[in-house]
């Protein structure tokens, strides 16, 4: 119906219109090319959850033939659109995620230690980098007690969620 | 392992969107705080305006060259007698410190450790603080030549803006000024933040005991006009009631005294704001740096202009400075340029040229042909005998004297002086090669990389060091590492926004960093913290931004809603937000945060304004256009208020209230005008003060409103002279 395009063509727009205005925030020349060390950050503040590997691929499929470093605003598009219209890399449930905190405390504590989670963060999955520790370390740890409390850090941060 | 993915996902997702936060407030505040100076010129405008457009009636002239007096008739012995501090008595009861001349360092020290336990200078060693400053700095070059031999390690601190915390925390960790600790401050001491005198105390302090080792370069914010509006005036006034005006008088001599410049080992240039393709060393040298501020070089040129005729001078009035280059073609780049990109066409003010004009417009009107400088001559001869005040006799006389047949040189080349040091103290760089003004700040230009090249090529010189604009880390390097940016004041935004640095350049001319944020707050804020905090100060700001719009926003969301359903879309929402505001913002992105009840993504836009009203309780009294002007308002009484008193006459009222009407489209009778300001006494002391001054304003709107107008009705035709 003719309806329904105009409709689909609006909601179209809008989502151009929000992977323009986040792909901006990152063009420092205004030359519509962004760095493609940025991307990772971009695709994420639009709501989508990919791991290392899946960006990486979603990145490959973007650049150049010839890496030159930076992504063009006219191949980021169109594969981003893709991707939110296909709802792609859909954001992680709350009970999944605390699933996946209790798989990491065998004990079944309650709780995870500083240097436990180190541990599984920076050596399973896809690597923590120091720095991205040591953030998520000052945002989760109980400072007194030293451990991580992962329920609640869980609910803090996706309240966040808007 | 999946476990583990599954969190490093999560977990990288919300840092991501965290960034993704604090950009856009980092955007919102420099986009509010560039649009906030560029009310600044809007102002200078105004004033320009004023001398364009009044051919001037007895009282007018005298408005005007009161407004302008600076006094240069005065000679110096003159005005350190008006400054004597000697009759100044300190009472027993005074705990702070008390000054003896010469000072050792010692002194400059315990007047650190005073300031730190929030001790106030008395006045009589203000002033004469200051005095002795004032000597010294006459005696300085335009340009201070430094060098790092013996091995000296030289300190370099950006903007201060009157945060003592941040100068305390750099003298912590740096030490304090010495012989083996030579400093260089690169202007912006004051202005904003809630202790600009005391640092500039210490800076002078420091300056005495060790002349050669302490240096200082002005910034932009060294000017008395400027001060009226950020805040140092008002700081100083509040600080010190029974000689405020004495004081600010001086530091207006003091400021006008400062360099300008200074260069390391001949290699390094340290200048606040930056260049513009006709920066030249040797002509800023040889100027007279005392007599150029931004009121100043306005004053100059309107001096030589002829009043205006009613027909025809439009072109003059409105055409852009031919001096820099405008290349139609990069015009869309130089609109979107910064964040704040002011020079959106305004569909509501067919004004919009003249607000955007910047003060080098001014030197068109300057490149005259001779024909007509023999006219302005004439007329300024006959305004000499026309009897005219004392001030602009002295004016006219100080200008004819340059006026010698043929020496059109003379002129020019003073009017490049001051261009050229505006540009020094206001210019910022860009990444595009070539030279544009720079219509965000409305002063000085924005200049690119091949400009950099050129000017370090023909100078000899390695590295430029500047500051004026705000960095995340405190610091910036831009043009291929050629231009540093350096910015000492931390939190500057709000707490956590940035980190301030400082800079320590040994003799291979390598700088190193030292970064840190003054708060013990911040270090214990997790990133969600601070971004959240930060982020609710920027939309605070944003929201008041919104509702102080709100008469035009209105206008614009009725064009989308022909129907009057009283519902806009939200798409439209975000065009008509982001043309009427004119900052460069992703509406869209932002449009969640500012817009909380929407039903089938339609919003009821008259809600949505009592919804912003009632968040910030204190506009509800104050309508939105008087609130957009209100700064605006309360520069202009500091202005027409020239001995600080806190009082002007009723004339003068009268008069201000006149001009300012015309300029922004306002009818209003002369008789209303008397009775306006008789009511508006309500102390009935026979003069009127800042309070009852903007009170005016808010008598006119309400009685506007019942009217069913709009405060200030804007006409669509001619902006020549006023009924």
């Amino acid at each position: 119906m003719a309806e329904d395009r105009e409709n689909a063509e609006a909601i179209i727009s809008e989502v151009h219109k929000k992977i323009s205005d986040a792909f901006d925030v990152f063009d420092h020349e205004r030359n519509k090319t962004v760095d493609v060390r940025e991307i990772g950050t971009i695709i994420r503040s639009l709501g989508c959850f990919p791991t290392e590997g899946e960006l990486q691929e979603f990145i490959t499929e973007i650049e150049e033939e010839e890496a030159t470093g930076y992504i063009r605003f006219e191949r980021f598009l169109p594969t981003m659109t893709k991707l939110l219209m296909e709802r792609k890399f859909r954001p992680i449930p709350e009970d999944l995620l605390l699933q996946a905190f209790e798989v990491l405390d065998q004990e079944k504590k309650g709780h995870l230690g500083t240097e436990e989670l180190t541990k599984y963060m920076t050596q399973d999955g896809e690597p923590f980098t120091q720095e991205e520790m040591e953030e998520m370390l000052s945002a989760a740890a109980d400072p007194d007690k030293n451990v991580i409390f992962y329920k609640d850090f869980v609910s803090m941060l996706t309240v966040d969620d808007k | 392992m999946r476990a583990a993915i599954l969190i490093q996902r999560w977990y990288r997702q919300y840092v991501s969107r965290m960034e993704m936060r604090r950009r856009h407030t980092w955007n919102i505040f420099q986009s509010i705080e560039y649009a906030g100076e560029q009310d600044q010129v809007k102002l200078y405008n105004f004033l320009g305006y004023l001398m364009d457009n009044f051919t001037p009636s007895s009282s007018e002239r005298n408005l005007i060259s009161h407004i302008f007096r600076e006094n240069e008739v005065c000679r110096d012995p003159e005005w350190e007698r008006y400054f004597c501090y000697k009759n100044i008595d300190v009472p027993a009861v005074y705990s702070g410190p008390r000054l003896i001349f010469p000072i050792t360092i010692d002194q400059a020290a315990g007047l650190v450790e005073a300031f730190k336990n929030k001790q106030q200078l008395h006045s009589r060693y203000v002033l004469q603080l200051l005095l002795e400053t004032w000597k010294l700095l006459r005696m300085l070059p335009n340009i201070n030549r430094i060098s790092t031999c013996h091995s000296k390690e030289i300190t370099i601190c950006g903007d201060l803006h009157g945060q003592l915390e941040d100068l305390l925390l750099i003298f912590y960790k740096n030490g304090m000024p010495s012989l083996d600790t030579p400093y260089v401050f690169n202007g912006d001491f004051v202005d904003r933040g809630k202790d600009s005198i005391e640092i500039l105390l210490i800076l002078f302090a420091f300056m005495l005991v060790y002349p050669g080792d302490v240096h200082l370069n002005r910034g932009n914010h060294e000017d008395h006009i400027i001060n009226l509006r950020y805040g140092f005036t008002r700081e100083v006034l509040g600080k010190y009631k029974l000689h405020g005006k004495r004081i600010l008088k001086l530091l207006q001599k003091i400021f006008s005294w400062l360099p300008l410049a200074t260069v390391i080992d001949q290699k390094v240039l340290i200048v606040h704001g930056g260049l513009s393709d006709m920066t030249d060393l040797a002509v800023i040298s040889r100027v007279d740096r005392h007599r150029v501020s931004v009121v100043s070089s306005l004053k100059y040129v309107s001096a030589l202009r002829p009043p205006k005729k009613k027909s025809g001078s439009k072109s003059m009035l409105f055409s852009i400075d031919s001096d820099v280059d405008y290349d139609s073609a990069t015009k869309d780049t130089i609109y979107n340029k910064r964040r704040a990109s002011l020079v959106h066409a305004n569909p509501f003010n067919s004004r919009e040229s003249f607000q955007s004009r910047s003060l080098q417009d001014f030197s068109s009107v300057i490149n005259r042909t001779k024909s007509e400088e023999l006219e302005v001559r004439r007329r300024q001869m006959a305004f000499a005998h026309a009897g005219y005040s004392q001030s602009q006799q002295l004016f006219s006389t100080s200008v004819t004297s340059e006026f010698e047949p043929g020496s059109t040189d003379s002129l020019d080349t003073t009017n490049d002086e001051w261009k050229q040091i505006l540009d020094l103290l206001w210019s910022d760089p860009m990444d595009q090669d070539g030279c544009i003004a720079n219509e965000v700040r409305g002063c000085g230009c924005y200049w690119g990389p091949d400009m950099t090249e050129k000017f370090l090529n023909k100078h000899n010189l390695q590295l430029i060091i500047r500051s004026h604009e705000c960095k995340q880390e405190g610091y910036e390097f831009c043009h291929n590492r050629k231009v540093l940016t350096l910015f000492s004041a931390s939190n500057y935004y709000e707490v956590g926004s940035n980190r301030g640095a400082y800079i320590r350049l040994g003799p291979d001319l390598v700088p190193y960093f030292i970064q840190y944020q003054a708060s013990d707050m911040t270090r214990e804020l997790t990133l969600r913290q601070s971004v959240g905090r930060t982020e609710r100060s920027a939309l605070k700001a944003l929201r008041e931004q919104l509702f102080a719009h709100k008469t035009d926003l209105l206008s614009a969301f009725q064009e989308f809603d022909k129907e009057n359903t009283g519902m806009i879309s939200l798409n439209n929402w975000a065009t008509a937000v982001g043309n009427v505001l004119h900052l460069d913002l992703p509406w869209r992105t932002l449009r969640s945060q500012l817009v909380t009840t929407t039903l089938h993504d339609m919003l009821d836009y008259q809600d949505w304004f009592q919804e912003l009203a009632i968040k910030e309780p204190s506009v509800q009294t104050v309508l939105d256009t008087l609130y957009r002007h209100r700064s605006t308002l309360e520069t202009i009484f500091r202005i027409v208020d020239t001995d600080n008193s806190g009082l002007i006459s009723f004339e003068d009222f009268r008069q201000t209230w006149k001009l300012l009407s015309a300029f922004l489209k306002m009818e209003i009778t002369d008789e209303a005008i008397s009775d306006l300001v008789v009511s508006i006494d309500t102390n009935k002391d026979g003069s009127i003060d800042i309070d009852e001054f903007m009170e005016a304003f808010r008598l006119v709107d309400r009685s506007r409103l019942e009217q069913g107008h709009c405060l200030f009705i804007r006409k669509t035709e001619d902006t020549e002279g006023h009924s």
